[in-house]
């Protein structure tokens, strides 16, 4: 039996089984993410959120999905059709491409690959490409706004991101996701990087056009940004894709900086527990912290987040990583010295 | 076999999207033609064995500079009539020019040859137990060192070329916020509550002089 698994075909049988293993349970996860948003804001502001379709409301994303398949697509005059069907599907199809490289337990990722950290925001930097066609290709002020506002956004918050990521990999001595997880052994890096890692999570807020960084489709003044003319399977698409995006940024936030699948105490009633079951309470944690922060914060005005990406996080991120690379040459720490 | 199927694939679709940046109307298209043209060279990289260079390719051109090329494409009004007017005059002296390079590049393809031995002197060999960013970075750190900084040195004279070429002094100093003072703001400094007697009205006390915002 080993055999077959090693044949050609054999491989593209388990990588298409591991896929939907992990497809499938991340999509259930997206429909209960939006789910759970809303019950959480619905906590923050003394109200019950959705709780009418099935028990406790909890078949309401699919009664949402079902709704949303049955509208009708409506492409508007003078949209460049082709882009503006594409703009959803590279949406989304990035968000779940990035998940080929995070390891969900130990050996458990579809491609543990060398350059996963690299993979990774190689993957998250395309993501403003979906953005940019699909405000570019509506024919329509709004969601041209929405889109220019978007990619400054991206861009000026990537660059931080990557001094961060950086300062991981000089810690781990690697680039690979599972060797940067288990060189967490001793500690997490979210103990020595922790300025840092908040850095990451606030970037990953406005990497994912979360509030407070939600400018890009501000209802107050654009409507819906670069989603306004979007309808039906295409506007789940996208919907589907912020919200993919936004257990992805937990995952990476999980494995580089909180350990990953390890448990937080390595001793015995905490290491019984399987690994998937802490990554997963790791994720969720994170992605508590993301309602919550939507639930608290009121947006920044759109000058404000240019100059806290490019004249507070890039001079912190890039000093920290001199400083980190700098303390561990003079100790003599460095994994590969 | 899978391998040179992938390649030729890849490299097809990398030159017919080369060829479509080049001749389609649409300067967006053409950007976006581009920015599939680098993702097919990141993958070629990539089946060449060479991920780090595959990924750093596509984080930089894609990710980055492809996105501020869009950007400018997007915001410019480019005015398809006027682009196309001149091409009846400039066709013949641009076939002409184009004749003669194409000559040249024959004559210099027809003629190069590559001496058997130097391969072995330029190729620097990929050393085993070695990821290959670790290989790179080796021998850019050690080796090429002078040459790596010198070509930072490059980018950095570029880039404060840029920013001296834009950046112009405004005639009177802009109205610029300033957060720390707008974060120190206290009630008290701007509120005071007034206990307003009946038929006399609210005796305001004396209030600060506004500081101008400037």
């Amino acid at each position: 039996m080993t055999g077959f698994w090693d044949s050609t075909t054999g491989f593209v049988i388990l990588t298409v089984l591991k896929t939907l293993a992990l497809v499938v349970p991340l999509l259930i996860g997206v429909a209960y993410l939006t789910y759970a948003e809303r019950k959480v804001l619905g906590a923050i502001q003394v109200r019950k959120g959705p709780n009418r379709v099935g028990p406790f409301g909890l078949m309401q994303p699919f009664a949402d999905a079902l709704k949303m398949l049955t509208k009708e697509t409506v492409v508007p005059d003078g949209a460049d059709r082709l882009l503006f069907v594409l703009a959803p599907m590279i949406t989304f199809g990035l968000a779940v491409m990035a998940w080929a490289v995070i390891p969900v337990n130990a050996g458990w990722a579809i491609a543990d690959i060398n350059v996963g950290v690299l993979y990774l925001f190689a993957v998250s930097s395309l993501g403003v490409y979906g953005i940019i066609i699909a405000g570019w290709a509506s024919n329509s002020k709004y969601a041209f706004l929405g889109a220019m506002r978007s990619a400054a956004q991206m861009v000026s918050y990537e660059v931080s991101m990557g001094f961060v990521i950086v300062t991981v990999i000089l810690l781990a001595g690697s680039q690979n996701l599972t060797q940067i997880v288990l060189s967490q052994k001793q500690f997490w890096y979210a103990v020595p990087l922790f300025p840092v890692f908040v850095i990451f999570f606030i970037s990953g807020l406005a990497e994912t056009n979360r509030a407070p960084f939600d400018l890009a489709e501000g209802e107050s003044e654009l409507v819906a940004g670069f989603m306004v003319e979007y309808s039906a399977m295409s506007f789940a698409l996208f919907f589907l894709g912020e919200y993919a995006n936004m257990i992805l940024i937990s995952g990476m936030t999980t494995t580089l900086f909180l350990g990953g699948w390890l448990s937080p105490l390595p001793f015995a009633p905490f290491t019984m527990i399987p690994g998937v079951l802490w990554f997963l309470l790791k994720i969720c944690i994170c992605l508590f912290v993301f309602i919550w922060v939507r639930g608290t914060l009121p947006r920044v005005r759109y000058d404000q987040l240019m100059a806290l990406g490019w004249k507070v996080f890039l001079p912190v991120s890039l000093v920290y990583l001199v400083a980190v690379a700098g303390v561990m040459e003079y100790f003599g720490w460095f994994p590969h010295a | 076999m899978i391998a040179n199927l992938a390649f030729y694939l890849f490299s097809f679709i990398l030159l017919a999207s080369a060829v479509m940046v080049v001749t389609s109307r649409n300067p967006v298209h053409a950007v976006l033609f581009l920015i599939l043209g680098f993702l097919n060279a990141a993958v070629l990289f990539l089946l060449a064995g060479a991920e780090f260079l595959a990924f750093i390719l596509a984080i930089v051109y894609v990710g980055a500079v492809a996105v501020l090329f869009l950007f400018v494409v997007m915001m410019l009004d480019v005015d398809f009539v006027a682009l196309q007017e001149g091409f009846q005059r400039y066709a013949p002296v641009g076939a002409l020019v184009a004749l003669i390079m194409f000559v040249e590049l024959v004559f210099i393809a027809s003629s190069w040859a590559i001496a058997p031995a130097s391969g072995a002197y330029r190729l620097f060999p990929m050393p085993d137990n070695l990821t290959n960013a670790a290989a790179l970075g080796n021998l850019l750190y050690t080796a090429y060192l002078p040459l790596f900084q010198l070509g930072g040195v490059v980018l950095l004279v570029a880039m404060i070329g840029a920013i001296v070429l834009t950046h112009r002094d405004k005639p009177r100093p802009a109205r610029a916020q300033n957060l720390a003072a707008q974060h120190a703001r206290k009630p008290e400094d701007t509120l005071a509550l007034v206990r307003a007697q009946l038929g006399q009205g609210a005796a305001l006390p004396e209030a600060a002089p506004e500081k101008e915002h400037s």
